[in-house]
């Protein structure tokens, strides 16, 4: 099936990181078709092309954008979520690399949209080479007056600053990142209030994903009702999925929502390993309930589907496991990520992380007790649903999801142990 | 001589001040010049960061201590962080961390005695499908394995290049993001060069 190219239509360009090649394919059109136009307009516009967050969430990016109030007299701020950390993902940093003017561009209309005149782009410390892109672009975009005061001649007047995390994956949260982009540790903050109303330096403000951002020149320029009829009835448009793990051709690939899972992997990532069968499917980044290969026939690559399968899409951070895999061996690896990056500031999430990744390394290490998946089940249910941010949700998802469907390898791994004990 | 260091970064810092609404916005990149001027934060850094922010010492700690590339002590001219996460795992990231291990006869945070090495288990860097990944001071190398990471060693030992997109150049990493990637990992021909 041939997919629509919305967000890498270019990107195997090796010269696209230039302003000049960028404008040449097109480049900087829709923003200035919509300088003269109402900001609202531009509102409604993406409300009605059905584009939804790319970081994870999937909420709908035109509403979100309604939440902000435009009378309050504080300055509105408008901040891009290019934090990317989310194990098995790294879609976003193929647009930072290859196409950083898209990216710039799609920030120019969502901030003429919502009124905002300063923005930042928060990118994760480690990617110093997406990021020195990024400077580059930012630095040419100043100097065609594209960006400044009064951008491509028009009285309107915007910044894009470029601000380096140091190292956190909880600063993917918003309002984690918030923090930190004021210069505190990145902890999230209760909610509500939402970061809409209550946002960076207390002023209303929108967080969006890079893939989100990217995807608006498109839907300027070709329409809401064309993005719109790409997908399926309640997951417009295309999505990236950034694809690992033990398949044939691993890497970044936009599909239209609503491809079928399994078409996706034989046909687009080359299928499982050689001499190897399918497992499971992460689908969508470490934090999601993973699926055993028995339960993928019929599941579609979008919101509502793999929702009915019990997952997410999640920021379409794909790991694909093949049957050489040690289930527990995963677990272990995936909850000394989770105990390593909880930000410390909600107890059970702090101290339960660390409990759920030594019970589950002690399995895995061959020490395990006939009552600990009990009491991971225990642990797991005082830290989710009571922790500030969703972390402590997706802390337990792995270890949960995956004694759920691989009970047998962890029960196995604890008998050997009783055995060795009795002897 | 870091102190000269912080002194030269601070007019860097004075433009990155005029980019934020809020000067305290400004204590992320300003770590990081401190950072690059010292080597590490130390106590001299965050003192510097402190007076030139308008917050307390304890406030820039705080902060410095919660985002793991901010280095609490020296480290190594190059220093090597392995993806240890998931795809990296199954990519075989541990076997890498055995050789530095063997090579470098330290341990991980450990500085070689010639100053040139040290290494730590780091997670996600969002180098999935190309793993297992080794960032070396700024850059990634992809798809390593034991052999590769020996031979790169070697090259880096001898023709000691700048992997750095410097913070204190007048901007970051401006002129290298010209260089495609393959050029980027390819020490000889790249324009890094010899320091």
């Amino acid at each position: 099936m041939a997919h629509h190219k919305i967000l890498t239509e270019n990107v195997h360009y090796a010269d696209q990181h230039e302003i000049g090649r960028y404008e040449e394919r097109g480049g900087y059109q829709a923003i200035r078709r919509i300088l003269n136009s109402d900001p609202l307009s531009i509102m409604e516009e993406v409300k009605t092309s059905g584009l939804r967050g790319r970081g994870g969430a999937g909420f709908p990016t035109g509403m979100k954008w309604s939440f902000v109030p435009r009378n309050t007299g504080k300055p509105i701020y408008l901040l891009c979520n290019a934090d990317e950390s989310e194990p098995g993902t790294f879609k976003d940093r193929l647009l930072l690399e290859r196409d950083s003017h898209l990216l710039l561009e799609g920030m120019m209309i969502a901030a003429y949209a919502l009124g905002s005149h300063w923005t930042a782009i928060y990118i994760r410390g480690e990617y110093a080479h997406p990021a020195a892109c990024l400077a580059k672009a930012i630095n040419e975009a100043y100097q065609r007056g594209y960006l400044g005061q009064g951008i491509f001649g028009s009285d309107y007047g915007l910044d894009i600053v470029l601000h380096r995390g140091a190292g956190a994956y909880i600063c993917g949260e918003e309002t984690g990142l918030i923090e930190s982009l004021e210069g505190y540790r990145g902890q999230p903050r209760l909610k509500p209030p939402f970061p809409a109303v209550v946002g960076l330096y207390d002023c209303p403000t929108v967080v969006n994903n890079v893939e989100t951002l990217a995807a608006l020149p498109w839907i300027i320029k070709n329409g809401a009702a064309a993005y719109a009829q790409i997908g399926t009835e309640k997951s417009k448009g295309t999505k990236l999925m950034s694809v690992s793990g033990h398949v044939k051709n691993p890497g970044v690939y936009e599909i239209d929502l609503g491809y079928p899972l399994l078409d996706f992997i034989n046909n687009e990532c080359g299928g499982v390993r050689e001499g190897h069968s399918l497992k499971a499917v992460i689908a969508g980044g470490s934090s999601v309930p993973v699926l055993r290969a028995d339960e993928l026939a019929g599941v579609l690559l979008d919101y509502e589907s793999l929702k009915t399968a019990g997952t997410m899409l999640g920021s379409g951070g794909m790991i694909v496991l093949d049957d050489s895999t040690d289930m527990v061996e995963v677990v272990a690896n995936l909850q000394h990520f989770y105990s390593h990056e909880s930000c410390g500031q909600c107890t059970p999430c702090r101290e339960g992380g660390h409990w759920v990744e030594k019970v589950v390394k002690r399995i895995y290490e061959g020490q395990g007790f006939p009552t600990d998946l009990m009491l991971l089940d225990s642990v797991c249910s005082q830290i989710a649903g009571h922790t500030i941010c969703p972390f402590g949700d997706a802390l337990v998802t792995p270890v949960l999801s995956f004694i759920k469907k691989f009970r047998n390898e962890f029960d196995e791994k604890i008998m050997a142990a009783l055995d060795r004990h009795l002897v | 001589m870091s102190l000269e260091n912080l002194k030269a970064a601070e007019d860097k810092l004075a433009q990155i001040v005029k980019r934020y609404p809020n000067k305290r916005s400004a204590l992320m990149p300003a770590l990081y010049l401190g950072q690059e001027a010292v080597g590490y934060v130390s106590a001299e850094v965050i003192s510097w960061v402190a007076t030139k922010i308008g917050v307390s010492s304890a406030e820039v700690k705080e902060v410095a201590t919660f985002y793991t590339m901010y280095q609490q002590k020296p480290v190594g001219k190059y220093h090597l962080q392995v993806c240890r996460t998931l795809s990296c795992h199954l990519a075989g990231a541990k076997p890498l961390v055995n050789f530095l291990k063997e090579k470098l006869a330290v341990d991980a945070h450990q500085v070689t005695a010639d100053g040139l090495f040290s290494y730590e288990e780091v997670e996600c860097l969002g180098s999935c499908g190309t793993g297992p990944v080794v960032q070396i001071n700024d850059v990634y190398f992809e798809r390593m394995d034991s052999e590769k990471l020996a031979s790169l060693l070697e090259r880096i030992k001898t023709e000691l290049p700048d992997l750095r997109y410097s913070t204190l150049k007048d901007e970051l990493g401006v002129g290298l993001a010209d260089m495609p990637r393959s050029q980027l990992v390819n020490l000889k021909e790249g324009k890094h060069g010899a320091s």
